[in-house]
């Protein structure tokens, strides 16, 4: 074995999983998970645990999968992250714990968020769960959101003993990891379930089907449902549309339409009774995670697909494995590229796409070269569907119906990093809802740091 | 699991439920909706929230079985359980927010076409309990399709109309609305709730007759909570999510051609679950129908 390459991970063919929605990478097995952990030095002063925004105590839990001690590898990473298995899969390692791994100086970093998964999969289909609270505490706390964010927070009070429920507004509890993430990136009742099972079996109480500010308010559940404190986790659900000419044609979508479609209502199963349009040729437009997965989500629904970003590969943000996988799966990327009118035919379906080729300018304030059109170089792509993936921001449900909660002038909910506080008393918030759209670790550390917030609030009183 | 306590079927094909829904019921005003899944792999389907009893805690709807889950939907009756209700979602009629004495000082007409009467009625009984009384103009296609007469009846002046005749007044709704413009009746404000095509042409008739008109809008939804865009449409010149900015709107500014061209997004493939499940497993495609 070369010390300096990590152990390769095995996944499944291109051309096999680009039809079908099963999960891409199948992560290592028990020999393939020590030989990888083993390429850790064990730094006294390890810099992964640096990049990592919940700082896992990876060299620590590293050691322990050398040993072959799952269950106390477990007990390492829960007392940081309540979700392994999902960060496991989905974190942008490349610019976190890996990012920083001494190893990448020469050779490969260590692949600690595949070890990280191993040690999450391995311990749940062994039985392990986090502990549950000894005592119980007097109090009880409303979270909103059943995302990463609000699983975190709740899951984390309920092991202080607090008496947690949740108000989710779909039918199905996860938030995004339910009705964004694919199938075949994170994988439903095997992974996302069972994190939700796990936090079920701490006490928490999940309650489906209300959507606060509208079916009841933060204020009345305060008032009147004796909730004595309450975590804002709502995330980051409003899509953006270009506002270009022809974008209200049929056959343009939103990215969390057609991925909500796919995933929380599985349309993508012949069992579901949600349609889901099946694409010949379709446009991606932008460079996302939310990209990514909507374009690999209408490749596996038969489509020939077009990632059409504005600026160039190295801008991509999206974690690099899925965009290697975007294109081993035979995704074309346009890049440098930006859409200026979605053209229809007679009947109003979508026909094409008129674009602008971009060069990069000066940088921004972002750090990032800004994009500028070059003239004259337009040109049409022809398609039958057009995904716009170009972000999305905090829903104004709950911030319009919640007085004295106050919101920046991009609609996020104002709350101090250290502990969730909002402007209200009582009120906490965390993960996209204020920060707005960003990645699943962070936000479930928001989560934590609002639950430790929680806690000294509640103990105050 | 949400119980349904009655089912009945209103006229063919039109059933009417009272669901137990405690939250929705506890908070819901005249003009919103919900949405439910009939069993758990169900689509969402959105529905207006027709009558509401916040002590017993229930919500009623009124609906038409038209394609694979409202006919499952349909097949349901009392005793039976909804796998999800969720609301009450977008906004409370306006009227419910103006000045009540304001209010009391215009004629209010409310336009009503097939399963659109159902939401009307919360809007006139909520006027009639604060002591105005509204014509209300219900049009159905025939006789025997005319729904809620008698509850409509005891809250508004009602004119019903058929297109055939074989009811109350002849012709459209918009006939009617002109007969009775015709007739000296004077109307400062317009609702009108019914098939996209019905509120088109109440919109076209009321701009030219000069009268102030809201309508609800009935796109296809999916989340109904703003997260999606399913449920888009372009009024004047922007767009607006029809689940939180809506469902109502005003007529006079909203695109309804673009509106009912996006709700043909889905035919086929729904054509084909409807007959799918009409049929059951019998159906493969070929017959034209889809
Ligand atoms: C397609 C896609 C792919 C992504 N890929 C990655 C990735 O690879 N790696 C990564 O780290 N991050 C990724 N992200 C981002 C990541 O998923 C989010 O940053 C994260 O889920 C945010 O968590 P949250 O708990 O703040 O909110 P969410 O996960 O958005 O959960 C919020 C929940 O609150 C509910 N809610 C909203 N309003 C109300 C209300 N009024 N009442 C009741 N409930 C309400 C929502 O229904 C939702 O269930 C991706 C996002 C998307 C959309
Ligand atoms: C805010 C709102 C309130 C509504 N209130 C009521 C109500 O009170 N009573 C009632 O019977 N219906 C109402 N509808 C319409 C109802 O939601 C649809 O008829 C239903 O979703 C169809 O589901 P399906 O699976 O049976 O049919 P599908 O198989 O989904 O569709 C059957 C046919 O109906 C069309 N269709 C699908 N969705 C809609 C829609 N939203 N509006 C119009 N046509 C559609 C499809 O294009 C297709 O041709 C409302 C819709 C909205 C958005
Ligand atoms: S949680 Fe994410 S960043 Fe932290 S160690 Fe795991 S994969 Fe790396
Ligand atoms: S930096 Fe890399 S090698 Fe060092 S402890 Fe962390 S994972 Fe191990
Ligand atoms: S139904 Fe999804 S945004 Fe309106």
């Amino acid at each position: 074995m070369d010390v300096l390459k990590k152990v390769p991970v095995r996944e499944q063919d291109p051309k096999v999983r680009a039809t079908n929605f099963e999960e891409v990478c199948l992560g290592y097995n028990k020999e393939e998970a020590e030989a990888e952990a083993s390429r850790c030095l064990n730094c006294p002063n390890p810099q992964c645990v640096k990049g990592c925004p919940v700082a896992i105590q990876i060299p620590q839990f590293i050691e322990e999968v050398k040993k072959g001690n799952v269950a106390e590898a477990y007990q390492v990473i829960s007392r940081s992250s309540a979700l392994p298995s999902v960060c496991g899969r989905v974190c942008p390692q490349e610019s976190q714990c890996e990012g920083k791994c001494i190893r990448q100086y020469k050779g490969d970093a260590v692949s600690i968020g595949k070890l990280e998964r191993y040690v999450a999969d391995t311990a749940r289909a062994m039985g392990i769960m986090p502990e549950g609270a000894k005592e119980k505490k007097n109090h009880k706390v409303a979270v909103i959101g059943s995302g990463p964010s609000g699983l975190t927070c709740a899951g984390d009070l309920a092991k202080m003993g607090y008496d947690v429920t949740i108000f989710e507004a779909l039918h199905e509890a996860g938030g995004v990891l339910v009705y964004g993430i694919p199938e075949f990136r994170l994988p439903k009742e095997d992974v996302v379930q069972k994190e939700i099972d796990n936090v079920k079996a701490l006490g928490v109480k999940i309650e489906t089907d209300v959507v606060i500010g509208k079916s009841v308010t933060i204020d009345s559940l305060m008032k009147n449902e004796g909730f004595d404190a309450v975590f804002i986790g709502s995330g980051a659900g409003l899509p953006r549309f270009m506002r270009i000419p022809g974008e209200q044609s049929l056959g343009v979508f939103s990215a969390n339409e057609f991925l909500t479609r796919s995933n929380l209502m599985k349309a993508f199963s012949p069992n579901s009774t949600t349609p889901i349009m099946h694409p010949k040729k379709c446009v991606v437009v932008g460079g996302g995670n939310v990209a990514m997965d909507s374009a690999r989500t209408a490749l596996r629904l038969g489509a020939e697909v077009h990632v059409v970003y504005r600026r160039s590969e190295e801008e991509l943000p999206a974690r690099k494995e899925e965009v290697g996988h975007a294109k081993e799966e035979g995704i074309i990327f346009d890049l440098l590229t930006n859409p200026v009118e979605v053209l229809a035919d007679e009947n109003g379906w979508v026909s094409g796409i008129r674009c602008i080729r971009m060069e990069l300018g000066e940088p921004d304030e972002s750090g990032r070269r800004s994009p500028v059109e070059i003239k004259g170089s337009e040109f049409e792509i022809d398609c039958d569907a057009v995904i716009m993936a170009l972000g999305t921001s905090p829903n104004p449900l709950i911030s319009s119906t919640t007085e004295g909660l106050d919101v920046n002038k991009r609609k996020c909910i104002v709350a101090e990093e250290t502990n969730g506080q909002t402007s209200k008393r009582g009120v906490f918030a965390g993960g996209d809802a204020v920060t707005g759209a960003a990645t699943v670790i962070l936000a479930m550390g928001a989560g934590k740091a609002a639950a430790k917030g929680i806690d000294e609030y509640l103990m105050s009183l | 699991m949400f119980k349904i306590l009655e089912a009945k079927e209103l006229a063919a094909n039109i059933f009417q439920m009272v669901v137990e829904a405690p939250r929705v019921a506890g908070t819901c005003l005249p003009g919103q909706f919900l949405i439910i899944r009939v069993h758990s792999d169900g689509e969402r389907i959105p529905l207006t929230i027709c009558d509401y009893d916040r002590e017993k805690g229930t919500v009623e709807i009124v609906v038409q079985a038209v394609g694979a889950e409202t006919y499952k939907l349909s097949k349901l009756k009392a005793g039976d359980s909804l796998a999800d209700v969720v609301g009450p979602l977008g906004n409370p009629s306006d009227l419910v927010h103006e000045d009540i004495e304001e209010l009391k000082k215009k004629h209010i007409v409310f336009i009503a076409g097939g399963v659109g009467t159902a939401p009307v009625y919360p809007q006139c009984k909520w006027l009639k309990e604060h002591g105005i009384t509204a014509d209300c103009i219900v049009g159905a296609k025939n006789r025997d399709l005319v729904i809620l007469e008698d509850k409509l009846g005891a809250v508004s002046n009602l004119y019903v109309t058929t297109d055939d005749g074989s009811y109350g007044r002849s012709g459209m709704v918009t006939k009617c609305l002109q007969d009775l413009v015709d007739e000296g009746h004077h109307y400062d404000h317009c609702v009108a709730i019914g098939p996209m095509i019905m509120m088109k042409f109440v919109c076209k008739l009321t701009k030219e007759l000069n009268i102030p008109t809201v309508i609800s809008m009935n796109p296809i939804m999916v989340d109904g909570t703003g997260m999606c865009g399913a449920c888009r449409l372009t009024v004047g010149d922007e767009v607006k999510f029809a689940c939180v900015d809506g469902p109502e709107f005003d007529g006079h500014k909203v695109d309804f051609d673009q509106a009912m061209n996006r709700t043909r997004l889905y035919k086929t493939e729904e054509g084909r679950l409807y007959l799918e499940a009409k049929e059951g497993d019998t159906h493969h495609g070929g017959c034209g129908n889809c």
